[in-house]
């Protein structure tokens, strides 16, 4: 086990390394720089800052650069936001936009898998095709749609619920259930199908066969192996999701990180494009491989690690 | 002896696009206790949804139990709601399936598998359940016992998955066992030694047998009773030796000749030409009757009556029938 989590560890340091190299190769090749705004600075000046933030280092040194602030997880000073480093920003955005994020994964989860398993249950009745209708609205109604349609809806027109911001867990409903009904559906239909196939199964009958009731049959014996699947494709749905934060914190006026990351690129603000791009690359990252670990503790069957002598 | 099972005119539909299958049309017969009957046929003859349909595990839909009666002890479990028929199934009547690699689920550990019966049924503590799950485990001959419980079902072969599967089964000490193919899919060696492992249970135990199975070398090892069927009827009915020394019915005889033996003078089999009827619209007469080599006309007209032989022997042939005989006998003394 120790040795697979070191194996890992090293693969995700060569991804997260590959995407900081990309984007560090993409972020010089946008034209302009962060401080060449026609302000009318003095020459010097501008050369002074140049100096301060080392952009008159050329490439391959600021590389260098970038990649020990990486190492020592400090990225400096934004250049743009006054008085605020990286690392501030990120402690301010991240465990809001973390929030959103995860109470979005849980209640697409909780409410996909069991909208699946009631539809898989009911098979081909009513409640199966309405389930399936809804989510296939779910998957083909964008999520920016979505939220202005419920701000208009049950916060402007019905008044129930705040139209934005991030105050109070009322507060997270709209945002949330925007961002949550995409993978939800996706989650539902997946859930559906695999569960209809796990019921088929000659173990279930057996389970069946020993007198157990349908509830037990289902949570003990089939869900189990019918969210393989469903696990498999959280990693990608989280990689949605985080994307998705950006758009809805700002549809919803929240303040979370998606702003600064949105933000630094249209100002070429350098140290933040790198905090931010190696912050989500770092938590995807370890996200797929946490999905991985539970993948190994659900199914037996995979071995994370190679026994001695196998 | 006293009867333990006793099931009469068994009907059994499913509906499909296609129409309604008559799977099972009119299946009749009895089980004694401590015996094992073995229902034996080609595929798709019935077997395998009689006995679902006395365990009352026919999907339904598209399965329907249409007419019948299954009377077991002194219950009939045709009446019985779903949650009764739960607190029978496991404890008084068991079932084992025909592929042990698909029949335990893999991602639970065998121990869990082989308690959660027991657990379900019967006021027991954890650590009494344990114990008895170990008896089991050595009663169908898998060795460590005690290491194996933790394990989970990819780490056995296929024999010693249908060890298990049998102990699950017999864990609840059931009176009746129902095997639905259970050495189809082992290989021949563990197939003897699978059959021996029944013979020694129901020595030890003294449950009653169902074997169904389309092998007759199973038949002729295993059973006392046979019972053939075919295209959803039960043709032929008799003790081992009546069906392998004396089978009337010509289908129960192509039967035999179609099966190879190591005495036999001629080098060939002989297969029994042609297909079973379609089930969505079965004949009227003995549906045997287009592929049988002494069919008459009326054998396509009209269902023979039940001819008891002896006590245990039973047929559904018109060749039983006494003007058959007589018409028999005057065209060979031409």
């Amino acid at each position: 086990m120790l040795r697979y989590i070191l194996k890992r560890f090293l693969t995700m340091i060569v991804t997260i390394w590959i995407i900081v190299t990309i984007t560090f190769v993409l972020m010089i090749s946008i034209p302009g720089s962060p401080l060449n705004e026609e302000r009318g600075t003095s020459e010097s000046v501008q050369r002074n800052l140049e100096s301060y933030y080392n952009l008159d280092q050329p490439y391959h040194i600021q590389y260098i650069l970038y990649l020990k602030s990486i190492v020592t997880l400090d990225f400096g000073p934004s250049i743009k936001q006054p008085n605020q480093t990286v690392n501030d920003l990120l402690g301010q955005g991240f465990p809001i936009s973390f929030e959103l994020g995860m109470v979005t994964i849980l209640v697409a989860l909780l409410s996909g898998v069991t909208l699946g398993i009631i539809a898989a249950l009911k098979h081909n009745g009513f409640i199966d095709y309405m389930a399936m209708s809804v989510a296939v609205l779910g998957i083909s109604i964008p999520n920016f749609v979505l939220s202005t349609l419920l701000i208009q809806q049950l916060a402007v027109n019905l008044n129930l619920l705040p139209p934005a911001t991030w105050a109070s867990p009322l507060h997270m409903v709209l945002p949330v259930a925007a961002l949550a009904t995409g993978p939800m559906a996706i989650i539902a239909r997946l859930t559906r199908s695999t569960m209809l196939e796990v019921l088929t199964q000659d173990y279930i009958k057996m389970a069946r066969a020993k007198g157990l009731s349908p509830w037990k049959i289902v949570i003990k014996h089939a869900l189990k192996n019918a969210l393989m699947p469903v696990i498999t494709i959280i990693g990608t749905l989280l990689a949605g999701i985080l994307t998705g934060t950006f758009v809805i914190e700002k549809i919803f006026a929240i303040p979370g990180m998606g702003r600064y990351f949105v933000e630094s690129i249209n100002q070429r603000d350098y140290p933040v494009i790198m905090g931010t791009t190696v912050f989500y690359s770092v938590f995807l990252v370890v996200m797929l491989f946490l999905v991985d670990i539970i993948y190994g503790l659900l199914d037996p069957r995979i071995k994370l690690h190679k026994k001695e002598g196998e | 002896m006293e009867k333990i099972l006793e099931v009469k005119d068994l009907h059994v539909h499913f509906s499909t696009y296609g129409g309604i299958v008559q799977a099972v049309r009119g299946v009749s017969f009895h089980l004694y206790k401590g015996e094992t009957l073995a229902i034996v046929g080609e595929s798709g003859c019935g077997k395998s949804v009689t006995s679902n349909a006395i365990m009352k595990l026919i999907p339904s839909p598209p399965g329907r139990l249409v007419r019948g009666k299954i009377q077991f002890h002194d219950k009939q479990l045709t009446e019985l709601s779903e949650k009764e028929m739960r607190s029978i199934r496991g404890v008084d009547i068991s079932m084992i399936f025909q592929d042990p690699m698909t029949a335990l689920n893999p991602t639970l550990t065998i121990g869990t598998q082989l308690m959660e019966g027991l657990k379900q049924h019967k006021k027991i503590s954890s650590l009494e359940a344990r114990e008895k799950a170990l008896e089991m485990l050595e009663l169908v001959g898998i060795p460590n016992p005690d290491e194996r419980l933790k394990q989970y079902p990819h780490q056995f072969s296929g024999g010693m998955r249908q060890r298990i599967v049998i102990a699950i089964a017999l864990i609840c000490e059931p009176e009746l066992l129902i095997a639905d193919e259970p050495t189809t899919a082992l290989d021949v060696t563990i197939q003897a030694q699978i059959l021996e492992l029944f013979e020694k249970i129901q020595r030890e135990t003294g449950v009653s047998i169902i074997l169904i199975t389309h092998d007759l070398g199973v038949v002729a090892k295993v059973a006392d009773r046979v019972a053939v069927m075919y295209a959803g009827k039960l043709i032929e009915e008799g003790d081992k030796r009546e069906i392998f020394y004396h089978p009337q019915h010509p289908y129960t005889k192509g039967l035999l000749k179609s099966v190879p033996r190591l005495d036999a003078t001629e080098a060939e089999l002989t297969p029994i030409d042609g297909t079973p009827p379609d089930l969505f619209s079965p004949p009227k007469g003995c549906p045997f009757a287009p592929r049988c080599p002494m069919a008459m006309e009326v054998c396509l007209r009209k269902y023979p009556k039940t001819k008891s032989l002896t006590t245990t022997h039973k047929v559904d042939c018109w060749l039983q029938d006494k003007r058959a005989k007589k018409l028999l006998a005057s065209s060979s003394r031409k």
